[in-house]
């Protein structure tokens, strides 16, 4: 690590951030041409895919040699640490949002339906048979979706789910400790474990994913249930997927030798956004699964 | 310094490429600008159509659908594409200026930031030629009506999801750079107010916008894949979508008013030629409106049906923000008295905007008030509140501040007889056009029509006249700008005879790159010290 008293390390022209706007926007426009019944969409987005992962290969690729030739001083690693932990609070915050229409549908928008509190009228009018319920199944006009035959259950799959990204947690705060105490062979194992695990994790949510549309019938089109079901499961599954990237190149890296004791910012952010993940599960467990 | 060790930094790629390579912030800051510019014309011209079409009752130019179009895109265009990347584009120039950074902390991310923008914006523009039109449910989205857009709906949503990445990065860089990146003399209660309110903008933007992302995430997949979100016949809410979209929508206000603040907190005590009054006042103050900023949400829907409990929470919340907001007001006018005060170009728009922004105050307080809201929704009372806190609120903030810091930018002096004549005819031409809108509001005219009652005629031509003299007024601003940028008067380094801070340390135009080692702050160099 260089001492704190150099210059703030500057970059100069990059290539890489014009390359990632015409990748995502060649990913949306094509995303939307799809969606409108355009036509070479899905060209399109595989064209802007494949842009994005050369950017941000890119893209990390300079910032690691950057850091292993001894660019950084601390300052710099600061503001990685400071950037870090704003993005997971936005996240924190996107998540929300979704939390916030579970609540508002299980707390207000259900029981209003069923004819409670002052907003009768909907109940009165348009759905007088409909009784409010959570999960519910029995929607109000349930002409135009599909309707679930079952709720998924907490005990099971999404139990055992728990009990495996706890573990994960458990095992990276433990590669943790490895690095700071140089002992590499438990950083490796310790690695290895928590991406084994959080692929187990995904393998088995895409077990549950399928049994709830070929046997519960529970999808996105279930009703609000199924929409939020699937809405908060999929991102959060999504933020797994690209938490055990990032401990993957973490892991890569740990192999190549690319961190001290004192110098790991590539680790602590990756363990920082498994831990956010890991709370996020938890939650979802208890409000989506459990209660 | 040694300039010498680091020549390799002042290596620029020919043309225009260094504007699409760049990572220094001042380049990027004017990017933004110009941008912003761009953008505030396009949005003008749009707003030049409602206006021309309101100058008679009757449909003369434009049929309904595209006039709602046009409603929809000038408040798209101006929010996100004019007003915020103008701020950005000031916090780009000024922030590091001010505290004495090298350059922002992520400067490679800085320019992804802004060159997202002019892809989203070609995304949001485009849909204008599409089938079925621009989006035309109004800039809030409320569904259902929002879902009937035609091919545009997935552009929109994708654009506002392009323009929220983009912010969320600006507002990342701006919150670490002030946090990480300030000479270590400079401890928080020592920051220039600028700095401050933006600490706290960039703090709500992180907060608000993965908010708006996530809703309209929700109208895209109740639009394309069977999501009930909004559709009450599976169990969810369209009343839903304005609760998380105002959750977002009352922060994103204050992230168009806070920078302002703290323009204006810079150039009056400059021509005051007085400190600040009330610095700390004002730091509390700042905060406490971002806190209520996040409790008041649901004033923007009184009529939409909530339980009463909730309605007295929001209104009561809602009035709180007087306090604080009064806080500012008395000490810009404490900060004026027994000052040694000019009325150079930045303080004139300084001084309107104390004045016109408590106008647009005065008349949030009374949309506060829930049973007189239900008389005053969806009128041109709302629309002349807002645009009195938008436009001579933000826009002439963005105005003052580009007057006061353009010759530290250029090197070069502004026309100041032109930038009067520039801020008189804004003046004028702004309260001709929003203030009978007022009046029009108060008699019944609903917003976002192309037609209208025959007894609202008359103001909506002393309306239209000074709409299109503000629009025409506007152009007397490009040519100041770019006149400025070409000759003019060499400026000192310390431009004005009460300015303080660490920006005027630096000559003007200030070098391309500046503050490579930390500054010692000099006594008295910041403008609040002595109080």
């Amino acid at each position: 690590m260089s001492s704190a008293t150099e210059r703030y390390y500057l970059p100069h022209n990059s290539y890489w951030p014009i390359l990632g706007s015409i990748g995502l926007c060649a990913l949306f426009v094509g995303f939307a041409r799809l969606l409108t019944g355009a036509n070479i969409g899905s060209t399109l987005m595989i064209f802007g895919g494949l842009i994005m992962v050369l950017m941000l290969v890119g893209w990390f690729g300079t910032v690691i040699r950057e850091s292993q030739s001894g660019s950084y001083n601390q300052q710099v690693g600061r503001s990685y640490r400071w950037g870090m932990c704003w993005f997971i609070f936005s996240e924190v915050m996107f998540f929300g949002a979704f939390f916030a229409a579970l609540f508002y549908a299980r707390v207000l928008s259900v029981p209003w339906l069923g004819g409670e509190g002052g907003e009768a009228s909907t109940h009165l009018f348009l759905w007088p048979d409909f009784i409010a319920a959570w999960p519910l199944l029995q929607l109000p006009d349930a002409s135009q979706f599909s309707v679930a035959k079952a709720p998924m259950e907490a005990a099971g799959i999404p139990a055992l789910n728990t009990l495996i990204l706890l573990s994960s947690a458990a095992t990276v705060t433990w590669a943790h400790w490895a690095l700071k105490a140089e002992r590499r062979r438990q950083l490796i194992v310790g690695l290895i474990l928590t991406v084994s695990l959080g692929l187990l994790f995904l393998a088995l949510q895409a077990y549950e994913y399928r049994h709830a549309f070929t046997e519960l019938n529970l999808s996105i089109g279930s009703g609000i249930y199924g929409t939020t079901f699937i809405m908060l499961t999929g991102f959060h599954g999504l933020h797994v997927t690209v938490g055990a990237i990032m401990l993957m190149v973490v892991l890569g890296r740990s192999l190549a030798g690319h961190f001290t004791p004192l110098g790991h910012f590539a680790f602590e952010a990756s363990a920082w956004y498994w831990h956010f993940v890991d709370v996020v599960w938890l939650l979802l467990f208890t409000f989506v699964y459990w209660l | 310094m040694t300039e010498s060790v680091h020549a390799h930094a002042d290596e620029k790629p020919p043309g225009l490429w260094r504007w699409v390579v760049t990572t220094n912030h001042k380049d990027i800051g004017t990017l933004y600008l110009l941008f912003a510019l761009l953008m505030f014309f396009i949005g003008g011209s749009m707003s030049m159509v409602i206006r021309t079409e309101l100058f008679q009752p009757g449909l003369q130019f434009t049929d309904p659908l595209f006039f709602n179009q046009m409603t929809t895109m000038h408040a798209l265009v101006m929010i996100f594409g004019a007003v915020m990347p103008a701020f950005v584009g000031l916090a780009n120039w000024q922030i590091p200026l001010m505290i004495g950074a090298p350059d922002m902390a992520f400067p490679r991310m800085n320019n992804w930031s802004f060159w997202i923008l002019p892809f989203a914006f070609s995304m949001l523009l485009s849909t204008l030629f599409m089938p079925g039109g621009a989006p035309a449910g109004g800039w809030t989205m409320y569904p259902p009506l929002v879902l009937m857009t035609g091919d545009a709906f997935p552009y929109l949503i994708f654009s506002i999801h392009l323009m929220g990445l983009s912010s969320l990065m600006g507002a990342i860089n701006i919150i670490v750079t002030i946090l990480n990146m300030r000479t270590p003399d400079m401890n928080l209660m020592k920051m220039p107010l600028f700095v401050w309110t933006w600490l706290v903008t960039a703090f709500l933007l992180i907060a608000a916008m993965p908010v708006l992302a996530g809703v309209v995430t929700m109208l895209l997949t109740d639009r394309f894949f069977g999501s009930s979100f909004f559709n009450a016949a599976g169990g969810g809410d369209p009343v839903m979508f304005q609760h998380i979209f105002w959750f977002f929508g009352h922060p994103e206000v204050y992230i168009m008013i806070l920078p302002a603040f703290g323009v204006v907190s810079t150039i009056i005590p400059t021509f005051a030629r007085k400190p600040l009054f009330g610095y700390a006042s004002m730091v509390y103050a700042t905060a406490s409106i971002a806190f209520l900023s996040f409790i008041v949400w649901a004033h923007h829907m009184f009529t939409v049906g909530m339980p009463l409990a909730a309605e007295l929470f929001f209104m009561y919340s809602t009035m709180l923000i007087a306090v604080p907001t009064g806080v500012k007001i008395f000490n810009w006018v404490s900060t004026m008295w027994r000052g040694s005060m000019t009325f150079e170009t930045p303080m004139l728009w300084a001084i309107s905007f104390v004045v016109l922004f408590t106008i647009g105050g005065f008349s949030g307080l009374m949309l506060a008030i829930t049973p007189a809201d239900f008389q005053y929704q969806d009128t041109y009372f709302v629309v002349a509140h807002f645009h009195y806190v938008l436009v001579t609120g933000s826009v002439f903030g963005i105005f003052g501040a580009v007057y006061y810091w353009l010759p530290k930018w250029t090197g070069n002096m502004y026309n100041e007889r032109l930038g009067k004549i520039h801020f008189w005819c804004s003046i004028v031409f702004s309260n001709l056009l929003y203030f009978p809108q007022h009046f029009l509001g108060l008699a019944g005219m609903p917003r976002r029509v192309p037609d209208y009652a025959i007894q609202f005629t008359d103001w909506n031509q002393v309306s239209s006249i000074g709409g299109i003299g503000f629009g025409l007024t506007q152009l007397i601003f490009v040519y100041i700008v770019f006149q400025t940028i070409r000759s003019g008067s060499k400026a000192p380094a310390r431009v004005w005879d009460g300015a303080i801070g660490l920006e005027w340390s630096v000559p003007s135009p200030a070098p391309y790159h500046t503050f490579q080692e930390p500054p010692k702050l000099a006594e008295g160099e910041l403008q609040h010290e002595g109080t």
